[in-house]
């Protein structure tokens, strides 16, 4: 994939939040959320961002939508010829980009204003944009409303959030996200929060509107299932890093950075008379606090060497086939 | 048709034939009724259920019950005044009933509630005050949550400067002891019943009111919702106006009642005080009994018993029902 084909190019994004700033006196320590980032999604593709909770996937959704300001690093994204640098956002291109990428939250009992009827909550993105009148609203959230499987949508145009269930308030979330047309949704584990019996419905919907409208997704998840079932290609992060990136299939049939393996040798096997390969990292995460200039898996590294201590966390290396590695060792 | 040869302004749209588009019957379910009915009927259902909620609750009813009795008696003074009573008798400030003598008189047929050291039908005084006890404490209510629920909100929505600023002021403004503000405002300056909601409204919503609306829009701050309204390219008014506020409502209404108990309780002391540059309030009318002698005389107990009841009555009133609205507006304080 050239660059110029790329719906979204990320490079070395940055996000440090300061720890213990005071009045008039700088912060001396940072935690590096999200710390170097490269990576490109093509249009119509959909990129699925897994590791396990505060590796910094969740802060890298919200720098693309600048729910939170970049640090450091660019974020391009190319809309119909036009191209947008998030992280120095103008504000004749803020309207641009509101209204191309959208975002869909974790929990659907949060992210719906118990306040406003569901018309009100789907309508928001246009009633701020300013776009048609009224009625031409309430036809295009109707719509939304079949689209998502909310019918007949005149029963629920009207109603509350606390009257609807949790699959039926992320369908509302969803229509949200796509009631402007946008061309890259984020979506931020729009379904850990749900009944299992109902994720699958979820994420079918999700996937069938994606290629019906054309919608390129990041796909935030810590759940490799999902991963799999949602995204055409993987990004592993660990500690703010992305150490593994391929295609899906690739990364989860022929994994080769350890964390990746140790991940996958979690995931559990239906069958009981399989014998678990014994997980080989130890410890738990830590915080990325002020790092040390080394590989951010070193601590709990199988593979663990000298030249992984000596040198800065390994590049991202492809290793064929476009499936990129950072690791000194393999 | 019509509607397909608008313009469509969602030209991007994907096109028909998926059964994502509405069906005819669809399309004119959504037209037969404007926006702005079906708003006023959602108001009017939310209304109603929060109605029943408050009902459940008996202290609510009785505080309401007291406020709709001495609602009722404001409302009735001017008709008594201009139909019924001869106003050179009972004037609540200039009447006089010289067959009622010796003043003060106890009650009877032509004065319910007796006369008072002047000759004036305390009745009369009774319900004429009402309707500024009334006022008073609604436009200070008023004020007060006009300000706390500003400024709160945008304390808490933009923090830094603006947040130091008004919770230092609120700081201040607690720590000042009301009451004795209000006499020091009062000797220095013709406080006047305007003057004074106001003075109270800015006091109170400056003060106490404005530090707890602001920690409940803390809260709704940081909700995911709001975040949705900023990818979805709300500005920060819209955040404000439109899902911060509308969640801090519920309780500055219930701030408001206790406003109103607050404002109707310094109106009394300052006339007590004789501070207030007022025609007639419950406090004035203690005062007079006081200032006349009559003040701890229990043979005269009609002077001092209506305006001192009703004090205390209208001001647990809305207490009472604040009480009561703090249940609907907060699910866990339910008993079910």
């Amino acid at each position: 994939m050239t660059s110029s084909e790329a719906l979204v190019r990320v490079e070395g994004l940055r996000k440090l939040f300061p720890l213990n700033a005071g009045f008039l006196r700088a912060p001396t320590s940072f935690i590096h959320a999200v710390d170097g980032l490269d990576f490109a999604i093509a249009p119509g593709e959909s990129l699925g961002l897994v590791g396990e909770s505060g590796s910094g996937k969740t802060t890298t959704g919200k720098l693309l939508v600048r729910l939170l300001d970049i640090t450091a690093g660019h974020v391009f994204m190319q809309f119909d010829g036009q191209v947008l640098d998030v992280a120095r956002l103008q504000r004749s291109d803020s309207k641009t980009f509101r209204r191309k990428v959208q975002m869909i939250f974790q929990d659907p009992y949060e992210s719906l204003n118990p306040r406003r009827t569901i018309f009100d909550t789907i309508a928001e993105p246009l009633q701020v944009q300013n776009i048609g009148n009224v009625l031409d609203q309430q036809e295009r959230v109707a719509e939304l409303l079949n689209l998502v499987g909310l019918s007949p949508p005149s029963t629920y145009l009207f109603r509350f959030p606390h009257e609807l269930s949790g699959g039926q308030r992320q369908r509302v979330a969803i229509a949200r996200a796509l009631v402007i047309n946008p061309a890259f949704v984020i979506a931020d584990e729009p379904t850990s929060m749900l009944d299992v019996s109902i994720r699958t419905s979820i994420m079918q919907l999700m996937q069938n509107l994606g290629t019906q409208l054309g919608v390129t997704y990041l796909y935030i998840t810590h759940d490799l299932a999902v991963a799999r079932y949602m995204s055409t290609r993987l990004a592993v992060m660990y500690l703010g890093k992305i150490v593994e990136m391929g295609a899906t299939e690739e990364v989860l049939q022929r994994p080769q950075h350890p964390y990746t393996k140790a991940l996958l040798s979690a995931v559990p096997v239906p069958d009981p008379r399989w014998t678990r390969t014994p997980v080989e990292i130890k410890g738990g995460i830590s915080k990325p606090i002020d790092p040390v200039p080394r590989c951010r898996f070193y601590d709990r590294c199988p593979l663990a060497a000298k030249v992984c201590e000596d040198n800065d966390h390994p590049p991202l290396e492809d290793k064929g086939s476009e499936h990129y590695v950072a690791c000194y060792r393999v | 048709m019509a509607t397909e040869e608008r313009h469509n302004p969602f030209a991007t749209a994907q096109p028909a034939g998926d059964g994502t588009t509405l069906d005819q019957q669809e399309r004119e379910r959504l037209r037969a009724q404007p926006l702005w009915r079906v708003r006023l009927k959602l108001l009017a259902g939310t209304l109603w259920n929060n109605w029943k909620l408050f009902t459940e609750n008996k202290i609510g009813l009785i505080g309401l019950a007291i406020i709709l009795f001495y609602a009722g008696l404001a409302l009735a003074h001017p008709l008594l005044m201009g139909r019924v009573w001869d106003p050179l008798i009972y004037d609540p400030v200039i009447g006089f009933d010289p067959l009622a003598a010796p003043h003060p008189a106890p009650p009877s047929a032509q004065h319910w509630l007796g006369t008072d050291p002047l000759g004036r039908d305390v009745l009369s005084q009774l319900m004429f005050s009402t309707a500024s006890e009334f006022i008073l404490g609604m436009v200070a209510a008023l004020i007060t949550v006009t300000i706390g629920t500003s400024i709160g909100a945008l304390a808490a929505y933009f923090g830094g400067w603006i947040d130091t600023f008004f919770m230092r002021l609120a700081d201040l403004v607690i720590t000042l002891p009301a009451i004795v503000l209000l006499i020091v405002l009062g000797g220095l300056f013709t406080l006047d019943l305007p003057l004074l909601a106001l003075v109270i409204g800015i006091l109170s919503g400056f003060g106490a009111t404005t530090v707890i609306i602001k920690s409940q829009a803390l809260t709704i701050k940081v909700r995911t919702y709001v975040e949705a309204a900023w990818v979805a390219g709300g500005s920060h008014w819209h955040i404000i106006l439109r899902h911060i506020i509308p969640n801090l409502l519920p309780l500055t209404f219930l701030y408001m009642m206790f406003t109103v108990t607050d404002a109707i309780f310094a109106e009394a002391i300052l006339s007590y005080f004789g501070l207030l540059n007022i025609r007639m309030s419950w406090g004035l009318m203690i005062h007079t009994t006081q200032s006349a002698g009559y003040l701890l005389n229990f043979q005269t107990w009609w002077l001092i018993v209506p305006p001192g009841l009703s004090i205390t009555l209208l001001c647990a009133a809305f207490y009472l029902v604040g009480r009561a609205l703090d249940e609907v507006v907060n699910p866990r304080l339910r008993k079910r």
